[in-house]
């Protein structure tokens, strides 16, 4: 079958399960973010404990797979009660393994703003909130968006592991075309080639965007 | 509430043990792969063939921004549809090879755009051919800058190795999963395995720090 008549005959199935990776790659970038500013400003506390609690977490995240990750969430957290369905357990690993690599980003980016900036904001008297939500985090954010957009291409990426759980995404519906037609090439390749044109397409010229709107805003561009 | 059971762990340790071995051959050997293939696609993003250069680049950039696992089942399932027929290992390791070199060619492109240009300038007057300015005076000293991030990708290419378990590679994952099936039990192989993977990737991060240092004093950098 030429690649052509199979993309006319496979195509809905091959749409769906893009829907499916979209929206594990948003819900596991939205839960990735908020990990990665708590678990950064966690690790910039002065208390030990905070600082604690964040080692461990980036540390155990980064250290191990998400494979394996994704299978202690789906397969053992079950054992204690906690029962978590597929669709939610395959973004909450992916986004909790992305967070733990943000983390160590957004702490990069808050360490990498001048000192001055720093005792300014604390010479016109603001709280240690309104510093870092005012001053600090806007001008950590232009400094770390750069290695975030590779982040967001892992993250994209680690999504296709979701269907190792059974999460219908476009890596499954792949899968599961190509064991009743065998028609591996075209449908492996038409797979290759979605990912592809929505890391290239879409999700790097999002975060050049972002990247752009962001330094004028900060009055840099 | 399920309850961990020591007698199981000691009754499975070895053979994840033995599975551990798999996992480490594996990630060895894609890792030779990925560090001479990436070589070889850093240097040909600098010829002067812009055809060349340009195949290349969109190469490493398609492979960068598809996911692994879909390469391991493209190379495991595409070859048999003209013919050839490959192990789980051998597509395993060409698929993880061929991906970690594209990432570690962009961390020698850096190491050799570090080479200052007077280094091609004393090679060209000393009459060397390009293959022996490569050898002996370029790749020597863009590797140092490069060390930290080819250990990097060491630790990356060990934790991607379960990606394997799903053409059959008996690494670590899928080794767990078969004791998970065979007894009904899954707390403990899956625990494990994850404490094998912080019990050598958190080590192995710590050395790479050491060795970086180290190589750097060596060649009188910072």
């Amino acid at each position: 079958m030429g690649f052509i008549d199979f993309l006319v005959q496979y195509w809905p199935r091959l749409l769906s399960g893009a829907g499916v990776t979209v929206a594990q790659f948003l819900l596991a970038a939205v839960l990735g973010i908020a990990i990665s500013i708590s678990m950064g400003l966690m690790k910039l506390s002065q208390k030990a404990a905070m600082r604690g609690v964040a080692v461990t977490y980036i540390e155990i995240f980064r250290g191990t797979s998400l494979v394996v990750q994704l299978y202690w969430i789906f397969f053992v957290l079950p054992l204690f009660g906690l029962t978590i369905e597929k669709f939610t357990a395959g973004y909450l690993a992916v986004g909790m393994n992305i967070g733990a690599y943000g983390a160590e980003l957004v702490r990069g980016g808050i360490l990498s703003v001048p000192k001055g900036q720093w005792e300014a904001a604390l010479a016109i008297n603001m709280s240690p909130a309104q510093r870092m939500r005012r001053i600090i985090l806007p001008q950590a954010l232009v400094y770390m968006l750069p290695p975030w957009g590779n982040l967001m291409i892992e993250l994209l990426k680690g999504t296709a592991l979701v269907s190792l759980i059974s999460v219908t995404d476009l890596m499954f519906e792949a899968r599961q075309i190509n064991s009743s037609t065998f028609l591996s090439a075209q449908v492996f390749g038409a797979a290759l080639v979605v990912y592809y044109v929505l890391a290239r397409f879409f999700v790097t010229p999002f975060m050049r965007w972002l990247e752009r709107h962001m330094a004028r805003k900060m009055g840099r561009a | 509430m399920f309850e961990w059971k020591w007698e199981f762990v000691w009754e499975i340790l070895p053979r994840l043990l033995q599975a551990t071995g798999n996992t480490l051959i594996a990630a060895g050997a894609g890792y030779a792969i990925a560090l001479v293939l990436g070589l070889i696609l850093a240097i040909a993003q600098r010829s002067p063939y812009r055809v060349l250069t340009f195949v290349v680049r969109e190469f490493v950039e398609f492979v960068r921004s598809t996911p692994l696992l879909l390469q391991i089942f493209f190379v495991f399932y595409v070859g048999p549809q003209f013919g050839v027929r490959l192990s789980p290992w051998a597509s395993g390791m060409i698929a993880i090879g061929l991906h970690y070199s594209c990432y570690l060619s962009e961390v020698y492109r850096g190491g050799l755009d570090s080479v200052p240009r007077g280094q091609w300038e004393a090679a060209t007057t000393l009459n060397m051919t390009t293959v022996q300015k490569y050898r002996r005076i370029i790749i020597p000293q863009a590797i140092v800058p490069s060390v930290a991030g080819m250990g990097n990708y060491l630790v990356g290419i060990f934790k991607d190795t379960p990606m394997l378990s799903v053409i059959g590679v008996a690494e670590l994952i899928h080794t767990a999963n078969a004791i998970g099936t065979e007894n009904y039990r899954f707390l403990e192989p899956f625990t494990l395995v994850g404490l094998i993977f912080l019990a050598i990737s958190l080590p192995a991060a710590g050395l790479i720090k050491v060795f970086d240092g180290l190589v750097r004093r060596k060649m009188g950098l910072k």
